[in-house]
C-alpha cells in the first residue's frame, strides 16, 4: 500500500475546498451550467439521464478496508446504497446530489481518496495490474511508477485542458492484465540487455468510434526518463491533437494522421529539446516513493497446509478455488478473485454491506489490502491457503463467490441506457439475461474461457471491440440493436474483434450469443482451445452462417 | 475588462488594436501576429511599447527571434477548454528565456489562475470582475505541487527529499 503523506493530504484536502468553491458558485449562478460543466468533469462529476454521477478514483486498483469502508459509507450516506466499480479501476455512484458533492469528497479526502481526472479532457487516473506486487514472475512492482506518475499528472498545469481524456496504463507482467494496448500511452515494464530498468512505451491506443491498438514509440524507455519522456508526448498532443472535432480528438488521431514515424520524431525531438527541466528521477527519487510502499510481513508457510487439503473434498469449494485463486509470489499464499458477477445482477456492483464486508474479510485474511481490476471484479491479494475454505465460506454467504472468473458470465458492461445519457441501448439488462442463460457452472466450466464485452453505445465504455464476444448497443429506428463482434482481445495479444452480420434486436441477442458458443463447442478441435483461438484458426465465417442461417 | 497583473488589479495600459485599425502615435499597443509579422521593424521603431497577441495554434518559431524587443505578448483561450496556450507559455518561458509581461487572453476564469502562473503567465485578462477581485485569495489555494514547471515551486518530492535529507542529517 501507498501511505499518503501530509503533502498529499494537503493536496487533496486544497481539491476539495476548491471545488466546494465551485459548486458554491455553480449553485449561486455565479458559475453557468456550461462552464461549471468542464469544473465539474475535471472532478469526476458527470450529469446523467436522472441524477448526477460521481466517479471516485482507485489508482492502480488498490485499497484499504479503511478506503473500502469509506466508499461503502459514502455509497450509504449520498448514494443508494451501492456501488458500481468501472473498467479504469473507478468506482461510480450514481445519485448523488450536487449540493452534498463537496461533503462526499471531504470524507473520501479523509482516507486518502479523491476524484481528480476520473473524468475531462485530462490525465485520467493510472492504472495498472490487479495483481501488481503479488503476481509471480514480475519484473518489479509497477505501483511504484504507476504512483510517480498519478503525482506527476495531477493537476497538471500545462496538460489540464487537453483536446480530449488521456489515459496511461502499466503493466509489469508477462501477460497483460492492465489492456495497455488500448490506452492512449501503454507502458511495459521490463529490463534491457544491460539489466537496467525501463519501459516500452506505446501510444495511440483507445477504442470509441474509431478503435486502434497502440504502437510502439520506442522500444525502451529508461525508468529516470519516463516523465519527461511522457510530458513530451503530452507536449506534442497538447499543440497539435485536432480540437475541431470532438470523435478526431484522442492521440490515437493524431498518431494516425501523422504516421507512427513522423508522430515518434515530433516527441523525439520535443524530448531532446526540453533538456533538463527537473523530470530525471534519480535513485533517491524514486526509492522515495518506493519507500512509501509498505508491504505484508508474509509467514514462511507450507505449499499444501492440511486444511486446503480436507476442503479439497467439497466439491464447491474445490470449483471456486479452482476457478477464483490464483498463485502468488510468496510460497504458502493466494490471489483470491472476488466475482462481482452474480446470476443475473449488473456487472460490477456491490452494495455497501459487501464492501464493508469485504474490507472485514480483507483485515482477517489478506493484511487490509483490497483490488480492483478492469474486469471489474475485486481480488484479495494477500491470502494464506490456509484461510482458502473459511474464507470461501464467508464470501459464498455475501454472494462474492460465483466461480465464474474468466468466464462466459464474468461479462464486462457499462451502465448503458439504464444510466447514461450518451448511450443508445440498455447493457445492463442484456449482461443479467446472459447470466441466467449460462447459470450453470458445469456448462460454464467446459466452455471455459471467455469474454463477453457489452457497450450501450459507440464510445465503448464496455469495452465491446476487445471482447471475444462483444455486444454493441445501437439505435435503429427508435429501437435498441446490437451489432455482434468475435474474436477480440484485451490483453499483451490484442485486437478488435470482428463483426460477424448484420444487428440483431434486443430480445434476440441472448440467443444469438448461445448459437456463437454452441457453434463453439462443435467447431473446437480440443476442450483446451479458448474460443478466441477457436475463432482465429476458422475465421468468423462458420459463426456467421450458424447465427444467420435460421435468421 | 479587469486586467490583473503581478497579482493585483491594475489599469491595462496596452490598447488592443484592430487589424486595420490605425494605430495611436505613441503608448502601448497590442497587436495581432499577422499585423506584426508584415513588418515587424515598423511596429518596433514606432514610440510606445509593443505587445503581440500570438494565436494558439502558431508556431512560436517565427515569433521568438522578436522577444527580446516585445513589452508583451498575450496569449489566447479562445475557451477556457483550449489549453494549447499552456505550452505555449512555458515554451516561452522555460526554452526561450522571454521575461517580458506574459498575458493570458480569452475565456479566463479564476479557476485557471494557479495553473496559468505556474506556466509562466503574470498579466491576466479576467472575464469577470468577481473573479479578478478573487486573485489573490484563489492564488492561495494550493500549496502543494507536485510538478516542476518554470516558476521555481519546490515540488512535493522535492520536499519530501529535504525533509529526508535534513532528517538523517540531525540523527
Amino acid at each position: 500500500m501507498y501511505a499518503y503523506d501530509e503533502l498529499d493530504r494537503t493536496l487533496i484536502n486544497e481539491r476539495v475546498s476548491e471545488f466546494r468553491d465551485q459548486v458554491k458558485r455553480r449553485l449561486s449562478g455565479e458559475l453557468t451550467e456550461d462552464e461549471f460543466k468542464i469544473l465539474r468533469l475535471q472532478n469526476g462529476v458527470y450529469l446523467q439521464l436522472h441524477a448526477y454521477m460521481f466517479r471516485v478514483a482507485i489508482p492502480y486498483g488498490t485499497l484499504s478496508s479503511k478506503q473500502l469502508r469509506r466508499l461503502a459509507h459514502v455509497a450509504r450516506r449520498y448514494d443508494r446504497g451501492y456501488g458500481h466499480f468501472t473498467t479504469r479501476q473507478n468506482i461510480q455512484f450514481n445519485w448523488i446530489k450536487l449540493a452534498e458533492l463537496p461533503d462526499a469528497l471531504a470524507d473520501l479526502a479523509e482516507v486518502g481518496i479523491h476524484a481528480m481526472q476520473t473524468s475531462g479532457n485530462n490525465m485520467r487516473n493510472v492504472t495498472s495490474d490487479q495483481w501488481a506486487g503479488v503476481a509471480p514472475g514480475e519484473i518489479e512492482d509497477p505501483r511504484i511508477w504507476s504512483e510517480l506518475i498519478r503525482q506527476h499528472t495531477t493537476l497538471h498545469p500545462e496538460f489540464s485542458f487537453l483536446p480530449r481524456k488521456f489515459k496511461i496504463a502499466i503493466t509489469a507482467a508477462e501477460h497483460d492484465r492492465a489492456a495497455i494496448k488500448i490506452h492512449d500511452i501503454g507502458l511495459r515494464l521490463h529490463k534491457n540487455a544491460d539489466g537496467e530498468t525501463g519501459f516500452e512505451v506505446l501510444v495511440g491506443g483507445g477504442l470509441g468510434r474509431t478503435p486502434f491498438i497502440a504502437k510502439t514509440i520506442k522500444p525502451f524507455v529508461p525508468g529516470r526518463d519516463i516523465l519527461s519522456y511522457i510530458e513530451a508526448i503530452l507536449r506534442v498532443y497538447n499543440q497539435y491533437g485536432r480540437r475541431d472535432n470532438i470523435y478526431k480528438a484522442r492521440i490515437k488521431i493524431l498518431v494516425h494522421e501523422l504516421g507512427i514515424e513522423k508522430f515518434a520524431k515530433e516527441v523525439e525531438e520535443e524530448w531532446k529539446a526540453m533538456g533538463d527541466v527537473g523530470l530525471t528521477l534519480d535513485h533517491t527519487a524514486i526509492e522515495e516513493v518506493r519507500s512509501r510502499f509498505s508491504y505484508p510481513a508474509y509467514e514462511k508457510l507450507p505449499h499444501m497446509p492440511d486444511e486446503l487439503k480436507q476442503a479439497a473434498h467439497d466439491k464447491l469449494f474445490e470449483r471456486w478455488r479452482k476457478n477464483s485463486v490464483s498463485a502468488h509470489k510468496v510460497q504458502g499464499y493466494s490471489i483470491v478473485t472476488l466475482s462481482l458477477k452474480p446470476v443475473g445482477g449488473p456487472p460490477g456492483d456491490a452494495t455497501a454491506e459487501q464492501m464493508d464486508a469485504v474490507a472485514d474479510l480483507a483485515d482477517k485474511y489478506s493484511f487490509g489490502e483490497i483490488r480492483v481490476g478492469h474486469e471489474q471484479n475485486l481480488a484479495l491479494p494477500h491470502v494464506a491457503k490456509r484461510d482458502l475454505a473459511q474464507l470461501f465460506k464467508a464470501l459464498d454467504r455475501l454472494g462474492l463467490a460465483t466461480p465464474n472468473v474468466n468466464l462466459v458470465t464474468d461479462i464486462i458492461a457499462c451502465p448503458g441506457l439504464d444510466y447514461c445519457s450518451l448511450a443508445n441501448a440498455r447493457s445492463i439488462p442484456i449482461a443479467q439475461e446472459l447470466t441466467r442463460r449460462f447459470a450453470n457452472h458445469d456448462t460454464a466450466d467446459l466452455i471455459g474461457r471467455l469474454h463477453i464485452n457489452i457497450s450501450g453505445c459507440i464510445n465503448a465504455c464496455g469495452h465491446h471491440h476487445v471482447g471475444h464476444i462483444g455486444i454493441l448497443g445501437v439505435e435503429k429506428n427508435g429501437e435498441e440493436f446490437y451489432q455482434i463482434t468475435i474474436g477480440g482481445r484485451a490483453d499483451e495479444n490484442a485486437q478488435m474483434g470482428t463483426l460477424i452480420g448484420p444487428a440483431v434486436p434486443y430480445a434476440e441477442v441472448a440467443d444469438v450469443i448461445e448459437d456463437i458458443v454452441e457453434a463453439y463447442l462443435a467447431l473446437r478441435d480440443r476442450p483446451e482451445e479458448l474460443f478466441v483461438d477457436t475463432v482465429k484458426r476458422l475465421g468468423v465465417e462458420p459463426f456467421r452462417e450458424r447465427v444467420y442461417a435460421t435468421r | 475588462m479587469p486586467l490583473v497583473k503581478q497579482g493585483r488589479l491594475t489599469t491595462d495600459l496596452f490598447v488592443h488594436v484592430a487589424d486595420g485599425a490605425e494605430l495611436p502615435g505613441d503608448g502601448a499597443v497590442l497587436v495581432t501576429a499577422e499585423r506584426f509579422l508584415a513588418d515587424p521593424e515598423a511596429l518596433l521603431r514606432r514610440p510606445g511599447k509593443l505587445g503581440v497577441i500570438w494565436p494558439n495554434n502558431r508556431n512560436l518559431d517565427e515569433l521568438v527571434p522578436h522577444l527580446d524587443r516585445l513589452a508583451s505578448v498575450a496569449l489566447v483561450f479562445p475557451t477556457f477548454r483550449d489549453g494549447r496556450a499552456y505550452s505555449q507559455a512555458r515554451l516561452l518561458r522555460e526554452r526561450y528565456g522571454y521575461d517580458g509581461e506574459l498575458r493570458a487572453t480569452g475565456q479566463i476564469l479564476r479557476d485557471q489562475f494557479v495553473f496559468m502562473t505556474r506556466a509562466g503567465f503574470d498579466a491576466f485578462e479576467v472575464k469577470k470582475d468577481a473573479d479578478a477581485d478573487a486573485f489573490a485569495q484563489t492564488m492561495k489555494r494550493y500549496s502543494v505541487f507536485y510538478q516542476p514547471t518554470g516558476d521555481g515551486r519546490v515540488t512535493a518530492l522535492n520536499r519530501r527529499m529535504q525533509l529526508r535529507h535534513s532528517e538523517s542529517a540531525g540523527q
